[in-house]
């Protein structure tokens, strides 16, 4: 079983932008319930696109959909803002109300585990 | 085009803070069939989709239909009964509704915050510690020749930005692309760094290490500074400084990269003071990338009205304001807050988890246009019309320039405003029984 340790970073993407407000649809699991990482962490993980991947902090797990995206460098992996990245994200915030969503030690690995939908998300909490 | 539709020209987007203001809109009288010149972001929100019909009451945990009155009085209820309320959002709404707003959390003694605080607060509170540049887009558009995005990446957050604005915008003095440089920096290549004259890499929490060489560099202290900060080698920071202190109007686009990293606030602080310190060399200044259309505007509400820019806290009957204690993810996790009004905002997705689950704990009342992972909390849900859409109002621009939006069609739902205005009534009600 293949595995990175990367700094996770989340962030705005156009797609899950254009689903925001619309968060309980499929496009929006699609959008935002994904891990992009570049081609040769791809290998490292021995997963192709779109398979699942899951992703570890100190903080807690998601699983996601893996992407390709070459723009990565080898030590960083991204998964848009959203309730995937916050099962993963740290709630202390600094003394200053902010938690830090950028640059979070991370371990992604492979899986057979499903990605949770939106209610089951929210249910786990 | 049927006899009985309209065209709305230079429509408002009530989407990012860029509030494009040139869109165009068809209506068939009832409802929108056609979005023109808006990038996804705005086309999507502008054509909406399913909406919550009714407004909503949770009983033996379900949420069933109830009236406005109903759902009002019970929201009040919860509110004025309450110890300790938080209410959090307040970013995709107008000025008008988050004037109510302050005044209901005022009466109620709560703690109000907006999604300032895990998006651009730690901007403000830099600028609170250091001082504003700024300019207007206008100016930027205009005259602008060096457009630095840092930490930030328009092409996915604020896809028309730099058409109208920055890197391409034509203006008076500037004939766009080919009279400006593009710099990005990054700690990943971006589309947005894809277009960039240069893209510099940096590594992830490095940045506030990096604006203190490139202020050492500037001073004239260069021999202390290491061969490599942060990913860049020395040579290089020395080359961007001197190509920032020729610049005849240099702007910097500060994104969440900065806000949301190791160091929040002090990057900020770090970056304002290098802006200041190259305006001895050249023109420069600072705009953040403000992400909601209107959450310049509730800074600029909650200021007038408070004296505070977000986390306000009303409970000992004048303002406190102490972000890391009175924001509303601090209040979530010292499981403080007994009750939570969520307003045009979604912090069960946004906040990190360990925030969401005093969620399950207290009553959530949420006043949204639509169905999202906060309303799997709530106990009452009053749905409202869309503010830019459904609803007029003033927002304001990622620079503070201030931005009538419009009603484009008419429907079922109140606005925000007037959700506000009865609850606030009711809860004085209540209290002065
Ligand atoms: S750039 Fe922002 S304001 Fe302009 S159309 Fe897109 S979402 Fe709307």
């Amino acid at each position: 079983m293949g595995k990175i340790n990367v700094k996770l970073i989340s962030g705005r993407t156009l797609d899950q932008g254009s689903t925001l407000e619309n968060k309980m649809s499929k496009e929006f699991v699609d959008a935002a319930a994904i891990c992009e990482v570049n081609q040769k962490n791809l290998g490292t993980l021995g997963v192709s696109e779109g398979d699942n991947v899951e992703v570890k902090t100190d903080f807690g797990e998601a699983v996601v959909c893996v992407r390709v995206n070459n723009g990565n460098p080898d030590s960083i992996a991204f998964v848009p803002m959203g309730p995937w990245a916050n099962a993963v994200t740290g709630s202390d915030s600094g003394g200053v109300g902010m938690p830090i969503y950028k640059g979070i030690d991370s371990e992604v690995s492979s899986t057979d585990k499903s990605v949770l939908g939106v209610k089951e998300l929210m249910g786990a909490i | 085009m049927s006899a009985e539709n309209r065209i709305i020209t230079d429509v408002v987007c009530p989407f990012c803070g860029s509030l494009c203001d040139d869109l165009e809109v068809e209506t068939d009288g009832t409802k929108i069939v056609k979005v023109k010149k808006a990038c996804k972001l705005g086309k999507s929100k502008i054509m909406g989709h399913e909406r919550i019909e009714s407004p909503l009451i949770r009983e033996d945990g379900k949420l069933r239909e109830a009236t406005y009155e109903e759902a009002i009085e019970r929201a009040s209820q919860i509110l004025s009964n309450s110890k300790r309320p938080l209410s959090y959002g307040w970013a995709s709404t107008v000025c008008e509704a988050i004037e109510k707003g302050v005044h209901l959390l005022e009466e109620i003694g709560g703690v109000m915050d907006s999604t300032a605080s895990v998006c651009h607060g730690p901007t403000v509170l830099a600028v609170q510690g250091v001082g504003a540049p700024g300019c207007t887009l206008g100016e930027v558009k205009n005259r602008a020749d060096l457009v630095i995005f840092w930490g930030s990446n328009p092409v996915h957050a604020h896809p028309r930005h730099q058409a109208r604005y920055s890197y391409n915008a034509k203006g008076f003095f500037s004939g766009g692309k080919e009279d400006r440089t593009l710099m990005v920096f990054d700690v990943r290549k971006t589309k947005t760094a894809d277009k960039a004259d240069e893209y510099v890499q940096i590594e992830p929490g490095s940045d506030y290490k990096i604006f203190s060489a490139m202020r050492t560099i500037l001073s004239g202290n260069e021999d202390v500074v290491p061969s490599e900060v942060g990913g860049i080698s020395k040579e290089k920071l020395i080359e961007i400084v001197d190509r920032m202190k020729k610049a005849k109007f240099g702007v910097i686009f500060g994104g969440l990269g900065l806000t949301q990293s190791r160091c929040r606030y002090k990057n900020l602080e770090n970056v304002i003071s290098l802006v200041d310190e190259i305006n001895e060399h050249a023109k420069f200044t600072l705009i953040p990338m403000r992400g909601h259309y209107n959450i310049a505007g509730f800074g600029q509400v909650c200021a007038w009205e408070t004296g505070y820019p977000f986390a306000v806290d009303f409970s000992r009957g004048y303002v406190w304001y102490n972000p890391g204690e009175t924001t509303a993810v601090d209040v979530l996790n010292r499981k403080e807050c007994d009750s939570f009004l969520v307003v045009a905002a979604d912090p069960a997705s946004n906040f990190p988890k360990g925030s969401v689950e005093h969620m399950k704990d207290i009553p959530v009342i949420q006043v949204d246009p639509y169905h999202n992972p906060t309303t799997e909390f709530a106990d009452v849900v009053i749905p409202a019309a869309v503010a830019g859409v459904e609803a007029e109002g003033t927002a304001y621009r990622m620079d503070g320039i201030p931005l009538r939006v419009r009603k484009l069609v008419d429907v079922k739902y109140p606005s925000d405003e007037e959700i506000f205005d009865k609850m606030l009534t009711k809860v004085k009600e209540l209290k002065g029984a």
